[in-house]
C-alpha cells in the first residue's frame, strides 16, 4: 500500500462524503490519481462499502443491538468459516468476529425489540448443532462507535486572545 | 481615569501600541454569527494521553512548585528531542529551562541581554511581541522587512543593511506567523555567517517547527558557531496543541541562561506543575499525534492555497505554521479596510496583514487552524466578496 492510498483511507474512513475532486486538492495530487486509487481498493475488497454513522437513539425508531459471545466446535476441515458463515448470513446480524479467549465468536444482532432479539438466540442460534452455548448482553447506550464520541459537542471554544 | 496618568504610568508602558489584532478581535466579539479565520491556536483537543497525565499528576497529588528551571525529567526529554530533531546537544541541567510557554521566554532573553541602546533586529511581518517585549527592555528595535518577492524569507542583504554597531540580537521567527514562510538550510546559511561576523545573538523561535510541511525544520543553531550565540525558543502549544497549558522552553549557552532563569524565578518562580507532567508524556509518546495533526494541517493548507487561487486572489505557497497570507493590494484599499469591511459584508473575520507590522499592508493573515467544513463556508464568502468588489 502507498502512502497515497493510506491517505485517502484514513480520510474516507471519518468521512465517506469527501468527494474525489477535494480528496485531490487535500492530498495534492489530481482527480485521476485519486479515482485510479479508489478503484483498485474497491476492486481488493480494501474499501467494503461506505455507510453512514447513525444515532437510532436520537430519531425515536426502535431498535435494540445485542452483542452474543457464542461458543461452538470447531468442524474438521472447516474450522469456525462454516458454522461463521451460517451466523453471518442472516441480515439481522451486523458482525461477526473469531475471537481469542472464553468463547469463540462475536455476533452483533440488531432487532426491533428485547423480544426479537431472544427470539432469534434461542430459535436460531441456539439451536445450530455447532452451538455450545451463548451470552447474551444487551447494549443500553453507545457512548463512541467507529471512532466518533455520539454525543461530543462541536463548538469552538477558542476565545479571543492577543497577541 | 487618573488625570495624572500619564506622569504615574511607565513611559515604555504607555507609548506601547496596543495590539492591532486587538482592535479587530473587538467588533467580531460584537457578532454573533461570523466565521472566523482569525485564531492563531490549534483547534485539535491537547491528545488524550497527555492530558490524562495531568490529570493523574494531579490525582496523585503533585500540586507543588518545581524547581525554578523545571521538572528534571521534563529537561531530560527537552534535551532528547533536540538531539533527535535537531542534532544539538544541551545539557539539561545548565542549558534548557521550562518557561510559561514560549513568550516568556522571548520576554527573558532580551531582559537578560539588552542594555540601554542595544538594537533587535526584528524581521517583519512577524508576530506581535518582540517589538514591545525589546522595547520593555530598554531596546530599540529595528525593522528588517520580509518582502513577498522573497516569499517573506530573511535575505542577507536586506539583513546587512540593518546591522549597526549597536546591533544585538537577532529575532529568527520561523516558520513564520504571519506568513507561514520557512527558513531552508540554504536560507539560513548566509544569515549564520552574517551573525557571526557581527557577533550578534539569535533569538531563534522555533514555536512552529514541528508544522513544517516541506523537508524538516532547521534550526539556525545547528549550524557551526552558531549554538554558543542562540536561544532556541519552544514550546507545546502548537506543535502538541496545548496553549491553555501555558508551557514553553529556552535552550541556549549556560551563561545566558542562567540570567534568564534568574529573571523567571523572582518573576514567576516556575512554570506550572501539572502542564509539566503532562509535557513529558507529550515529548516521550506524542510524536505520533504531532504527525497526525500536522498531515490534517497540509490537507487544509492545500485546499487553502487551490480555493485562493481558484478566486484569483495572488499567495505564495506556505510551507510552515497554520497561516496563509494573501494579497489583496489589487482592491486599492487598506488590509484593514479590506478586513472590516469583508467582516460586515460577509461575516468573516480575518486578521489584516498590518496587525504584524507595516510591511503587512496589503496582506491578510488567514488562518487554516479551522475545520474544513468552517473553511469551504468562509472561503466561499471571501469568494463572493472579491467577486463583488471586481464587479464594480
Amino acid at each position: 500500500m502507498n502512502t497515497l492510498e493510506e491517505r485517502v483511507l484514513s480520510i474516507i474512513e471519518k468521512n465517506s462524503r469527501v468527494d474525489t475532486k477535494e480528496l485531490a486538492i487535500l492530498l495534492g495530487t489530481e482527480e485521476s490519481e485519486i479515482l485510479a486509487a479508489m478503484e483498485k481498493l474497491e476492486q481488493e475488497d480494501v474499501i467494503c462499502g461506505y455507510h453512514t454513522m447513525i444515532d437510532w437513539d436520537k430519531t425515536g425508531v426502535d431498535k435494540v443491538t445485542a452483542l452474543i459471545e457464542v461458543r461452538v466446535t470447531p468442524q474438521r476441515g472447516k474450522g469456525f468459516d462454516e458454522i461463521a458463515e451460517r451466523i453471518y448470513k442472516y441480515p439481522e446480524v451486523t458482525s461477526v468476529y473469531l475471537i481469542s479467549g472464553g468463547y469463540d465468536l462475536m455476533v452483533t444482532l440488531e432487532g426491533k425489540s428485547l423480544k426479537d432479539v431472544s427470539s432469534f438466540v434461542t430459535n436460531k442460534l441456539s439451536t445450530l448443532d455447532t452451538v455450545i452455548a451463548t451470552t447474551t448482553h444487551f447494549i443500553l447506550k453507545k457512548y463512541k462507535d467507529h471512532g466518533t464520541i455520539m454525543t461530543r459537542h462541536h463548538e469552538d471554544q477558542r476565545e479571543m486572545i492577543t497577541p | 481615569m487618573n488625570e495624572n496618568a500619564n506622569h504615574v504610568l511607565s513611559d515604555t508602558c504607555v507609548g506601547l501600541k496596543p495590539s492591532g489584532i486587538r482592535k479587530f478581535f473587538d467588533i467580531v466579539s460584537e457578532m454573533t454569527d461570523a466565521i472566523s479565520l482569525g485564531v492563531g491556536e490549534p483547534d485539535f483537543d491537547t491528545p488524550w494521553h497527555i492530558r490524562d497525565e495531568g490529570i493523574y499528576s494531579l490525582e496523585k497529588g503533585r500540586t507543588f512548585y518545581t524547581s525554578n528551571s523545571g521538572l528534571k525529567e521534563l529537561k531530560k526529554e527537552v534535551a532528547a528531542y533536540m538531539k533527535r530533531s535537531q542534532n544539538l546537544r544541551y545539557d539539561y541541567n545548565s542549558q534548557i529551562f521550562i518557561t510559561v510557554g514560549g513568550s516568556e521566554a522571548i520576554d527573558l532573553m532580551f531582559r537578560a541581554m539588552i542594555n540601554p541602546g542595544d538594537q533587535v533586529l526584528i524581521p517583519t511581518p512577524c508576530y506581535v511581541s518582540y517589538d514591545p517585549c525589546a522595547r520593555l527592555a530598554g531596546a530599540e528595535p529595528v525593522i528588517v522587512e520580509l518582502k513577498e518577492e522573497n516569499e517573506f524569507r530573511l535575505k542577507a542583504e536586506d539583513l546587512e543593511k540593518k546591522i549597526t554597531d549597536k546591533s544585538k540580537i537577532l529575532v529568527l521567527p520561523f516558520p513564520n506567523n504571519p506568513t507561514g514562510s520557512i527558513m531552508t538550510r540554504e536560507d539560513l546559511r548566509p544569515i549564520a555567517e552574517l551573525c557571526i561576523k557581527h557577533d550578534l545573538y539569535v533569538l531563534s523561535d522555533e514555536i512552529y517547527g514541528e508544522l513544517t510541511y516541506e523537508g524538516r525544520h532547521v534550526s539556525i543553531a545547528s549550524f557551526p558557531g552558531m549554538q554558543e550565540r542562540t536561544i532556541v525558543v519552544n514550546g507545546f502549544s502548537k506543535a502538541y496543541a496545548m496553549t491553555g497549558w501555558r508551557l514553553g522552553y529556552a535552550c541556549g549557552p549556560d551563561w545566558i541562561i542562567s540570567q534568564m532563569i534568574k529573571i523567571h524565578q523572582f518573576a514567576i518562580m516556575c512554570a506550572p506543575t501539572t502542564s509539566q507532567y503532562a509535557a513529558v508524556e507529550a515529548l516521550r509518546n506524542g510524536d505520533e499525534d504531532v504527525r497526525m495533526m500536522r498531515e490534517s494541517y497540509n490537507e487544509r493548507r492545500r485546499f487553502v492555497l487551490y480555493s485562493l487561487k481558484k478566486m484569483g486572489l495572488p499567495c505564495f505557497e506556505p510551507k510552515g505554521a497554520f497561516y496563509a497570507f494573501p494579497c489583496i493590494k489589487e482592491f486599492g484599499m487598506t488590509s484593514d479596510e479590506f478586513a472590516t469591511r469583508l467582516l460586515q459584508e460577509e461575516k468573516v473575520a480575518i486578521v489584516p496583514g498590518t496587525a504584524f507590522g507595516d510591511c503587512g499592508e496589503g496582506f491578510l493573515r488567514l488562518s487554516y487552524a479551522y475545520s474544513i467544513d468552517n473553511l469551504k463556508k468562509a472561503l466561499a464568502r471571501l469568494e463572493r466578496f472579491v467577486t463583488r468588489l471586481r464587479a464594480k
